[in-house]
């Protein structure tokens, strides 16, 4: 007979539970609900920058036969917005618009081309204002307030200073000084906005289905917005075709769709097109930075100065969170005690801003290991030798009171300078003429969920729910948003571990309030860390249960049975109980057993009150990455070809190889697509590049081998050590790639995203100057 | 104007009353039911709607429904036959070419595209015929290993 022993099922490559469905076309997402009679929705949006209304005329659209119902803002006057201290956005515009692209008006009608002909009919006149598409516009003293609340345009300042900053900066060695600044950028998942929302008029009850990462957040929006109970609405997450922060907050679309259904008494579907996804925006902000770092001979920091001023757009969404995370998380990665930092997020009259992948810290670490890299060249010090003068030891709290118990940043230098033969072949790439070859490297890191949440309610900051009955399946119930990061994943992973069972005896429900317990959603990749811990407390409460079992049927201690997962013994010369034995016994009890786990964050982990808001950027883990990226630059044509990545990730521990590859590889090619081709450029508020063409994000044809070592630092709050892996590897592929194109050209691009056009420009200046290496 | 669409559908005749302006698309997701077929943008722009006509993948949001009369068409809901997923889609599945899936569908029909006309491709091979396809959240490594990987299981017998 073979031996009983527990399946592993953590650490190896597991495809997702969830993928059949992907690839056979069986996955619902939210624009594939069609059922007959369900109307079409569709927005009228403001034409105008800035503007105060005067009039909206829906009096043509109105009459317009197989128009069902119109909602303008006169039908609501409530606001809403994820953080509890800023929400200021009307789901319709009243009494101002502030962008273009704004909603004002909305049609439910029979068919999609009666919707659209409705909106066509729809009149706004409004009396213009100034209008203002640059943070500095916007600051201008005479500038008129988009908010009365916020009459300067700022929607948050944040200053501190820590340490002595003047006094390190008088004796260090060398001291510099960078301005940088980085387009705005858009996720621009595959999945267009969509949102079916269904009103039960006899029973006064909402059913909304969307394409959320959040769909706690968005059943507390649309009972603020709807002035319903919360237990009259039920909000259904389907398949989700990514999010990556964009659908990290509720978005007008969803509140728009349950408004126009309430009004006509029945369902109705609204799915927005690809310009309309681009426009309701949520992505990273344009930034401007300003940089100075102060060093000693060996290469240790010893003052950090940063100015960073955000373009967040028309409200306030996320922002105030934003600008602090740009200055928190300059600590964590590195050893610094003396740091000033100035953030201003300001809002302007462009689309909304929020938090995309690497929420806050991208354009700030691009600012950072971009000045560290030239800054070791005139030390002559080797970039890595620069970091590790500079690097933390953990377990540790950083000088904002960030809490740092793992630390696997020097096996991730050390892994990617092994892995891309940086020692023998840094510096003597061929630069010939044509195509110039270059190494640069990189750092950045994460964190594995914000320690505090959005909405503090008290409650445990994770609940998963385990329900076990007569057929022997385990079925695990959670909120968890899978959004394609493979959350599901992950959970059926950790209960069949906890359990030693094999991964087809558990199931996971998910996304739907009726059925599975809240959770706070997909952000600040805070899924693995919080939700898989709590997981773990479900399952190992679970197992309680069935040992307690076990004892009794087979006259034991609990302590004396031996769960093999199959199997449970009172000893290895016992024969024992199948699992399904063990689950009959157990039932007796209680009937069907439902057991309950949860997970909380420990208050070391929460920050400090060295200044306001210095609890953004605390976490119970933070993520590590090293890259290193190699390229060849064209000269005759501006093209920088980026030939390979090596990229090392500390996620603490790999729960499943296979998908930390994936998010790794997935976020420095996003990274990639912001440093070489991806801006949301504007004419007067205008979004030029609101379509797949002209916001040009990577081909297959254009995006590199990306090699992955996996680090396993252990944390020791981790669901079996593991921290996050989705997020930290985005930001160090920008400054890795023009540390990279410095090493080829000696040209130092400071503005993003380094186009073909920008480097050509720059190449054409340094001939006409006669060589040079200066900055463009 | 409308006209009545004869066609091959997933392997089945079948005869539909269609305007004359109607897409391959709607006509797939709305009037047949096969949601499987994806729409990622405003037209040609994402290759999330690719499907095979004539086993040449082609954008049903550029094509009209009526350009396909006496064609054969074929969806993502074709791939898998008796319950079996094809090589493609297992490709797709094990080796992590599909995250949030939303684009997959596109991707499977561009390579079983590929896979019937070159069933041994290099990686440039794969390059080139998902060249208008984008995918935005695996980066691509994992796409061109599935492609790979489904090759070898169609070289050993499996329907690609």
């Amino acid at each position: 007979m073979n031996e009983i022993v527990p399946t592993r099922n953590i650490g190896d490559y597991v495809p997702m539970v969830d993928g059949p469905e992907k690839v056979s076309g069986r996955a619902k997402y939210t624009a594939d609900l069609i059922t007959p009679g369900m109307l079409a929705g569709h927005i009228f949006r403001s034409p105008y920058a800035h503007g105060e209304i005067v009039a909206v005329d829906v009096s043509e659209a109105a009459k317009l036969p197989g128009v069902k119902a119109i909602v303008t803002g006169a039908d609501c006057d409530r606001t809403f917005g994820v953080l509890p201290i800023a929400r200021s956005e009307h789901p319709l515009a009243r009494d101002k618009v502030r962008y273009r692209g704004e909603p004002v008006a909305a049609v439910a009608a029979v068919d999609d081309a009666t919707a659209r002909q409705a909106i066509s009919l729809i009149k706004l006149t409004v009396r213009d204002l100034p209008a203002y598409y640059t943070a500095k516009a916007a600051l201008a003293p005479e500038a008129v307030a988009l908010h009365a609340r916020k009459p300067r345009n700022i929607e948050r300042d944040v200053l501190f200073e820590l340490g002595s900053v003047e006094q390190a900066f008088a004796e260090a060695a060398l001291v510099r000084e960078g301005t940088y600044n980085c387009a705005e950028v858009c996720q621009n998942q595959m999945e267009m906005h969509a949102a079916v929302a269904d009103y039960d008029h006899g029973r006064d009850r909402m059913t909304v289905h969307a394409s959320t990462q959040v769909p706690y957040y968005v059943h507390l929006m649309l009972s603020q917005i709807l002035g319903m109970d919360m237990s009259r609405i039920r909000v259904v997450k389907p398949h989700v075709g990514g999010g990556f922060g964009c659908r990290t907050e509720t978005l007008n679309i969803e509140l728009i769709a349950a408004l126009l259904a309430r009004k006509v008494g029945g369902a109705v579907r609204m799915v927005v097109n690809r310009e309309e996804t681009f426009i309701t925006h949520r992505g990273r902000p344009e930034t401007d930075i300003r940089l100075k770092i102060g060093m000693r001979k060996d290469g240790r920091i010893t003052a950090v100065e940063c100015e960073c001023d955000q373009r967040g757009g028309a409200h306030s969404g996320y922002g105030v969170v934003t600008i602090l995370y740009s200055g928190s998380m300059l600590y964590a990665i590195y050893d610094l005690h003396n740091v000033k930092y100035v953030g201003r997020r300001v809002l302007t009259n462009t689309p909304p801003c929020g938090a995309f992948r690497g929420h806050g810290t991208v354009d700030v670490r691009f600012a950072f290991e971009s000045l560290l890299d030239e800054m070791a060249g005139e030390l002559k010090l080797d970039p890595f030798a620069l970091r590790r003068a500079n690097l933390l030891s953990a377990p540790t709290f950083t000088e904002n009171d960030m809490m740092v118990n793992s630390y696997g940043l020097p096996e991730c230098l050390d892994w990617v300078e092994r892995e891309s033969g940086w020692r023998a072949r840094k510096g003597k790439l061929p630069k010939g003429n044509g195509a110039r070859k270059g190494l640069g490297m990189a750092c950045s890191h994460y964190i594995s969920g914000a320690s505090k949440p959005v909405n503090w309610t008290g409650e445990p900051h994770a609940t998963v729910k385990i329900k076990l009955d007569f057929d022997g399946s385990v079925v695990v119930l959670s909120g968890a948003a899978e959004i394609g990061q493979g959350s599901s994943t992950i959970l059926v992973q950790t209960v069949a571990e906890v359990l030693g069972l094999d991964l087809s005896r558990v199931r996971v429900v998910t996304g739907d309030s009726e059925v599975v317990p809240k959770d706070n959603g997909s952000y600040s990749s805070r899924v693995t860390f919080m939700v898989g811990n709590a997981a773990i407390d479900a399952a190992q409460n679970l197992k309680s249960v069935l040992i307690a079992a076990a004892a009794r049927k087979l006259e034991a201690k609990p302590e004396e049975i031996e769960c093999l997962g199959e199997l449970y013994r009172a000893g290895a010369q016992d024969k024992g109980l199948t699992f399904n034995e063990v689950v009959t016994e157990a039932l007796k009890d209680t009937g069907t057993i439902t057991v309950t786990g949860n997970y909380s964050t420990i208050p070391e982990s929460h920050g400090g009150n060295k200044y306001r808001g210095a609890a953004i950027g605390g976490t119970m883990g933070y993520s590590y990455s090293a890259q290193v990226v190699e390229v060849s630059v064209d000269e005759e044509t501006g093209v920088v070809t980026v030939d390979k990545v090596w990229v090392a990730h500390d996620c603490g521990k790999a729960l499943n190889r296979l998908t930390v590859e994936g998010q790794v590889q997935g976020s420095v090619w996003m990274g990639m697509g912001q440093a070489m081709s991806e801006e949301a450029a504007y004419h007067d508020g205008l979004m030029l590049t609101a379509n797949m063409l002209d916001y040009r994000v990577p081909t297959i044809q254009d995006s590199p081998p990306i090699e992955v070592g996996i680090v396993e630092s252990i944390d020791p709050h981790g669901p079996f050590g593991a921290k996050e892996a989705g997020e930290g590897s985005l930001a160090a592929f920008l400054p890795a790639l023009t540390n990279a194109i410095a090493d080829a050209t000696g040209m130092r691009f400071n503005d993003l995203p380094v186009t073909p056009d920008r480097v050509f420009g720059a190449i054409e200046k340094r001939r006409r100057t006669k060589g040079g290496n200066g900055h463009t | 104007m409308a006209r009545l669409l004869e066609l091959t559908l997933n392997g089945r005749p079948r005869a539909d009353g269609v305007k004359d302006n109607l897409l391959l698309l709607d006509y797939l997701r709305e009037v047949v039911g096969l949601t499987g077929t994806k729409t990622g943008c405003d037209g040609g722009e994402c290759g999330a709607c690719t499907v095979l006509v004539d086993d040449v993948p082609r954008l049903s949001c550029l094509t009209l429904a009526a350009a396909v009369a006496g064609r054969r068409v074929e969806t993502v809901e074709s791939l898998a036959q008796d319950g079996r997923l094809s090589a493609v889609q297992r490709g797709f599945h094990e080796k992590l070419g599909a995250q949030c899936g939303y684009c997959t569908p596109g991707f499977l029909m561009a390579s079983t595209g590929l896979l019937r006309r070159n069933p041994h491709p290099s990686d440039d091979d794969i390059r080139e015929a998902l060249g208008s396809n984008i995918c935005r959240c695996t980066g691509y490594v994992k796409i061109i290993e599935a492609v790979q990987h489904a090759a070898t299981l169609a070289a050993d017998g499996l329907k690609p």
